[in-house]
C-alpha cells in the first residue's frame, strides 16, 4: 500500500537542459529563405509563405485583410470553386491569415499530395485576379459577422481596449465599421497584391516530414518568382493613446456579463524587462494557478477565467488582464484585480511559490516542444522579429535563475494602478 | 500505426500504454464512462459540475494542480454527453507524480464543501459566458428540446437551466462519485517517454487497491422513432436570420456512422462543399452553411446550421437546402466527390494524430468504443463506403418525417 498522503519524488522541471532545435536553412533561386524543422511521425506537412503584407500596409483599411482572404478565390485559370475544390480533393487545407506586419498562406497536407499542391499556391501568387463577385460576397459576409460579434461584450472590450492603448489610427489599435467594407474595391486589392504578393517580401516556414526532393519542388514552383526585390519600405506609426483612463460602456442594456481588460502599455521582446515580466506575470495571472485565478475564480466564483499576459507585438507592447465575469461582481472583480497588484509590489513571494511557476513554465516549454509544427512556430516567431535562438535561452535562463526579489521589484515598476486602463463593457 | 499494450488490473481498470521515445513528456489520461446522458432531468448540468469538483481536492491530497505544477505539469478535462476525460502532460521523469494524483481522485474526493459552494458560481458564470450572454447561444438548448423527447440528449452538457447547478447538494456529489468514478468505470492511458514495465508497476501501486466499484450498465430510454416533421420558431435579439435542421442518424458503432459521416462531408464540409458552393456562393442566400454531426455515441443528429443573407425570404432560404438534400437523395455522387471526401478524412485523421495527448485521448475514446486498435483500423471503414451507400443513408435519414427545424429570427425587423 503507498503512502498516499506523501508526494512522490520528483525532478525540478527547471534541471532540465531545454534545447530548440535548429532548423535547416536553404535558399532559393530569388533569394528566399526557406526554414525547415524535419520531425515527426505522420507523413504530414505544413508550409507557411509569410508575406510582410499586414494591416501595417495599408493605406485604406481591411485592403490587406481582404487581399489576403480573398487571395484563393479565382486566378487567371480557375474559378475559386475550383481552387477549392483541388484544395479538398487532395486533402489539404490551405489557410489565410492577415495580422499586423504579416500576412501568411498556409498550406497542410499529407506529404504524398504535396507536389499536386505546390502549382496551385504558385498559381495563387502570381495569378489571382479578385473577381468582383467574390469581392460583394466578401463585403457582405464580413458585414454579417461584424453584425453578430458586436452584440458580444468581449468583442467589442477588445477591440476597444486596444483603441486604447496606441490610438485608432494605429494598426494595432485600428478595427472595422461597417462602411470599412463597402469602401473597398477590387482596383485597392490588385494594387496591393501587385506590391506586397506578387513582388513582396516572402519567407517561408516548413515542417513535418518533408519529401526527398523537397527544395528542388520548391525552387521549381518559387525560385523564378520575383520576391524579395527591394526592400520592404520602413513605414512609421505613431502611437496616440487616450487620455481618459477609466471606461465604462453599456453595449448591451440586458447583458448579465461585463468583459473586463484592464491594461498598461510594455515595451516589445527587446527590452530586457521582457523575459522577467514572463515569469512575473505567470504568477500573477498568466496560467490556471496563478494568483488571479485562485483569487478570483477558485476563492470567490466570480468568472469562469481570467488571465493576464504580454501583448507582444513588433513594435510595441502591452500587460492585458482579461476576463468575463458576472455583472453583479464587476467592480468587485477589479478591486481584486488591484487588490493582487497591491500584493505583489508589497508583500513577499513565498519561493515555493516561486518554485512552482518556474517548474510549470518550464515543463509547458518541454511539452510545447513536442512535434515539428510546435518548433517552426517557435522558429517563426524569433525570426519575424529579428531574433535568434540566443533570445530562446536567454528567456530559459531567466526562468531558472530569476529570484523572488527582482519580481517584487518589477511589480513596483509595472504593476501600479494608475498606469492602467479600465474598461467594463456590459 | 498507433502502437499500444493493453492490461486489466483486478479491480477491472483497464489500461492502455503507448511509448513514444521522440518526445521528454508522458501524458496520463483517464476516461470515466458517464457524461451528461446519464443524469437525471431533474438534476442536469451534474456530470460536467462534477468534472470541476474533480479538481478541488481529493481524500488524501488538499489541491490537484499544485503538485502537479510543481512537477513541470499541465492539465485539463472536459465533459461531453457522453463521456467525461481528464488528461495531464508532465516530463516524463515525473510521471508518478500523475499517478499519485490521479489514483487518490479515483480512489475518493475530500467532498468539501467550499470548493462545491465556489465550483457552482464558476459554473453558472461558465453557463452565462456561452449559452446566455452570446448571440445564438441558446440555440442548442431549443433544438435539444425540440428533437428529442426521450432520451436524455434533450439537455445540453452545461444543463437545462441554471438552477439545477445552483441546487446540487454535496449528497448528490457523493452519490454521482460513487456510482460512476470507479475503476471498472475507467481507461486509463499512458503514453509518450514511458515503458509497458514501468506503466504496470506503477498502476499495480497506485491504482490496485482500489475497490472495483459496480460497472454502471446504462439503461437510457430510446428515443421513439420520429415519424412527423417538428418545426419551431423563436424571435430573439440577433441581427440576422437563421435555419436550424436537424435529422435523427445512428450511434458511433454502427457500421452507417461511417457514410453518415462522409454524407456530412458531402454537404457541408469545407469551401467546395455542396451547400456552401449552391447557397452562399452561387445563390447568395446565406452568409455561412454548415452540415456536421456531434458522433454521438448513441443515436445522434445530423444538423445543417446557416446564417442568412440579410433581407432574404427564409421560407426561400429552407426550400434551397432542400433543393440540395433532393439531389443527394436521387442521383449517385461520381466517384471524384466521394474519393475527395475520403482523402479528407484520411488527412483528418494524420493531422489528429500529431501530439502524444491527442494520441493518448483518441486511445481512450476508441476503447471505450471497444477496441483501441480501431483508432489504427477505422479509417478502412470509411474506404468501403461506396455511393449506393450514400445514396442509401440520404433517402433512410434526410426525410422530412425525420427532420427538426428551427427559424431562429431577428426579432429588429
Amino acid at each position: 500500500m503507498p503512502d498516499r498522503k506523501l508526494a512522490p519524488g520528483i525532478k525540478d522541471a527547471v534541471e532540465y537542459k531545454i534545447a530548440l532545435k535548429k532548423p535547416d536553412i536553404f535558399s532559393l533561386g530569388n533569394g528566399v529563405k526557406v526554414y525547415n524543422v524535419q520531425a515527426g511521425t505522420e507523413e504530414v506537412v505544413q508550409i507557411e509563405w509569410v508575406f510582410k503584407a499586414g494591416n501595417w500596409f495599408d493605406e485604406k483599411k481591411n485592403v490587406s485583410s481582404a487581399a489576403n482572404f480573398l487571395i484563393k478565390n479565382g486566378t487567371q485559370k480557375k474559378s475559386a470553386y475550383e481552387i477549392n475544390e483541388l484544395v479538398d480533393f487532395y486533402g489539404a487545407y490551405l489557410n489565410r491569415n492577415c495580422s499586423n506586419e504579416t500576412a501568411v498562406v498556409t498550406l497542410h497536407c499529407l506529404t504524398r499530395q504535396l507536389p499536386q499542391l505546390l502549382p496551385l499556391v504558385r498559381e495563387t501568387f502570381t495569378e489571382a485576379v479578385f473577381p468582383e463577385e467574390e469581392l460583394l460576397i466578401f463585403r457582405q459576409n464580413m458585414k454579417q459577422k461584424l453584425a453578430v460579434n458586436l452584440l458580444k461584450c468581449d468583442f467589442v472590450a477588445g477591440r476597444k481596449i486596444d483603441e486604447l492603448l496606441f490610438g485608432f489610427k494605429h494598426p494595432y489599435g485600428v478595427y472595422s465599421i461597417e462602411e470599412d467594407y463597402d469602401a473597398i474595391q477590387t482596383e485597392d486589392l490588385k494594387r496591393f497584391y501587385a506590391k506586397y504578393y506578387q513582388e513582396g517580401n516572402c519567407t517561408v516556414f516548413s515542417a513535418g516530414i518533408l519529401p526527398k526532393d523537397y527544395e528542388q519542388l520548391m525552387n521549381q514552383y518559387f525560385g523564378d518568382l520575383p520576391f524579395n526585390k527591394t526592400a520592404t519600405e520602413e513605414i512609421t506609426h505613431p502611437i496616440f493613446a487616450a487620455d481618459q483612463k477609466k471606461w465604462n460602456i453599456i453595449n448591451d442594456a440586458e447583458g448579465v456579463q461585463g468583459a473586463i481588460r484592464i491594461a498598461r502599455p510594455f515595451p516589445t521582446r527587446r527590452h530586457p524587462d521582457f523575459p522577467k515580466v514572463q515569469v512575473l506575470n505567470t504568477l500573477f495571472g498568466g496560467f490556471f494557478g496563478s494568483r488571479l485565478m485562485n483569487n478570483i475564480r477558485e476563492d470567490k466564483g466570480y468568472t469562469y477565467g481570467i488571465y493576464s499576459y504580454l501583448v507582444n507585438h513588433i513594435h510595441a507592447g502591452a500587460w492585458m488582464i482579461s476576463t468575463e465575469a458576472g455583472r453583479t461582481v464587476c467592480e468587485a472583480t477589479v478591486n481584486e484585480v488591484y487588490n493582487e497588484m497591491k500584493e505583489l509590489r508589497e508583500g513577499d513571494i513565498d519561493p515555493e511559490e516561486l518554485l512552482l511557476v518556474k517548474n510549470y513554465l518550464i515543463g509547458t516549454l518541454l511539452g510545447d516542444l513536442d512535434g515539428p509544427f510546435h518548433i517552426i512556430g517557435r522558429w517563426k516567431n524569433l525570426i519575424l522579429n529579428g531574433l535568434d535562438d540566443s533570445f530562446f535561452y536567454q528567456s530559459v535562463d531567466t526562468i531558472k535563475n530569476i529570484q523572488t526579489d527582482e519580481l517584487k521589484e518589477l511589480a513596483n515598476k509595472y504593476l501600479r494602478p494608475e498606469d492602467f486602463y479600465e474598461l467594463v463593457v456590459v | 500505426m498507433i502502437k499500444f499494450e493493453r492490461f486489466v488490473l483486478g479491480n477491472g481498470l483497464t489500461v492502455l500504454v503507448h511509448p513514444d521515445p521522440s518526445t521528454p513528456m508522458a501524458v496520463v489520461n483517464v476516461l470515466y464512462d458517464v457524461g451528461a446522458r446519464d443524469e437525471v432531468v431533474s438534476k442536469t448540468g451534474f456530470a460536467h459540475l462534477f468534472e470541476h469538483l474533480m479538481f478541488g481536492g481529493s481524500i488524501n491530497i488538499p489541491d490537484y494542480d499544485d503538485p502537479l505544477q510543481v512537477a513541470g505539469g499541465e492539465n485539463n478535462a472536459y465533459t461531453t454527453n457522453d463521456l467525461t476525460n481528464y488528461y495531464c502532460q508532465l516530463p516524463a521523469d515525473n510521471l508518478e507524480t500523475a499517478f499519485w494524483l490521479e489514483s487518490d481522485r479515483m480512489l475518493s474526493l475530500a467532498f468539501s464543501k467550499k470548493s462545491l459552494d465556489v465550483q457552482r458560481k464558476v459554473v453558472c458564470e461558465e453557463f452565462k459566458e456561452h449559452y446566455i450572454n452570446k448571440p445564438y447561444g441558446d440555440v442548442w438548448h431549443t433544438m435539444r428540446e425540440l428533437a428529442f423527447k426521450e432520451h436524455p440528449y434533450k439537455w445540453m452538457t452545461i444543463g437545462k437551466e441554471l438552477s439545477h447547478v445552483e441546487n446540487a447538494t454535496l449528497e448528490d456529489v457523493k452519490q454521482f462519485f460513487f456510482k460512476h468514478y470507479t475503476p471498472v468505470n475507467a481507461i486509463l492511458v499512458v503514453a509518450g517517454n514511458v515503458t509497458v514495465e514501468h506503466v504496470k508497476e506503477l498502476a499495480e501501486k497506485w491504482f490496485g487497491d482500489i475497490p472495483s466499484g459496480e460497472k454502471y450498465n446504462r439503461h437510457l430510454p430510446e428515443e421513439p422513432k420520429q415519424i412527423e416533421a417538428r418545426r419551431m420558431t423563436v424571435h430573439r435579439n440577433v441581427p440576422m436570420d437563421a435555419i436550424y435542421k436537424t435529422w435523427h442518424m445512428c450511434a458511433r458503432r454502427d457500421d452507417d456512422y461511417y457514410v453518415t459521416d462522409l454524407l456530412t462531408d458531402i454537404l457541408g464540409g469545407g469551401a467546395s462543399s455542396r451547400l456552401y458552393q449552391s447557397l452562399v456562393k452561387e445563390q447568395q442566400l446565406f452568409a455561412n452553411i454548415n452540415c456536421y454531426h456531434f458522433g454521438s455515441l448513441d443515436k445522434g443528429l445530423l444538423t445543417i446550421e446557416g446564417q442568412l443573407i440579410q433581407g432574404v425570404d427564409i421560407e426561400k432560404a429552407e426550400a434551397a437546402i432542400e433543393l440540395e438534400l433532393d439531389k443527394v437523395r436521387k442521383e449517385l455522387l461520381d466517384e471524384r466527390e466521394l474519393q475527395k471526401v475520403k482523402n479528407k478524412t484520411e488527412s483528418i485523421m494524420a493531422f489528429e494524430d500529431m501530439s502524444v495527448m491527442n494520441r493518448a485521448g483518441s486511445l481512450a475514446f476508441y476503447e471505450l468504443l471497444g477496441d483501441g486498435e480501431l483508432m489504427n483500423t477505422e479509417f478502412q471503414k470509411y474506404q468501403e463506403v461506396k455511393s449506393e451507400d450514400l445514396h442509401r443513408i440520404a433517402n433512410e435519414v434526410l426525410t422530412n418525417e425525420n427532420s427538426n427545424t428551427l427559424w431562429y429570427l431577428s426579432d429588429k425587423k
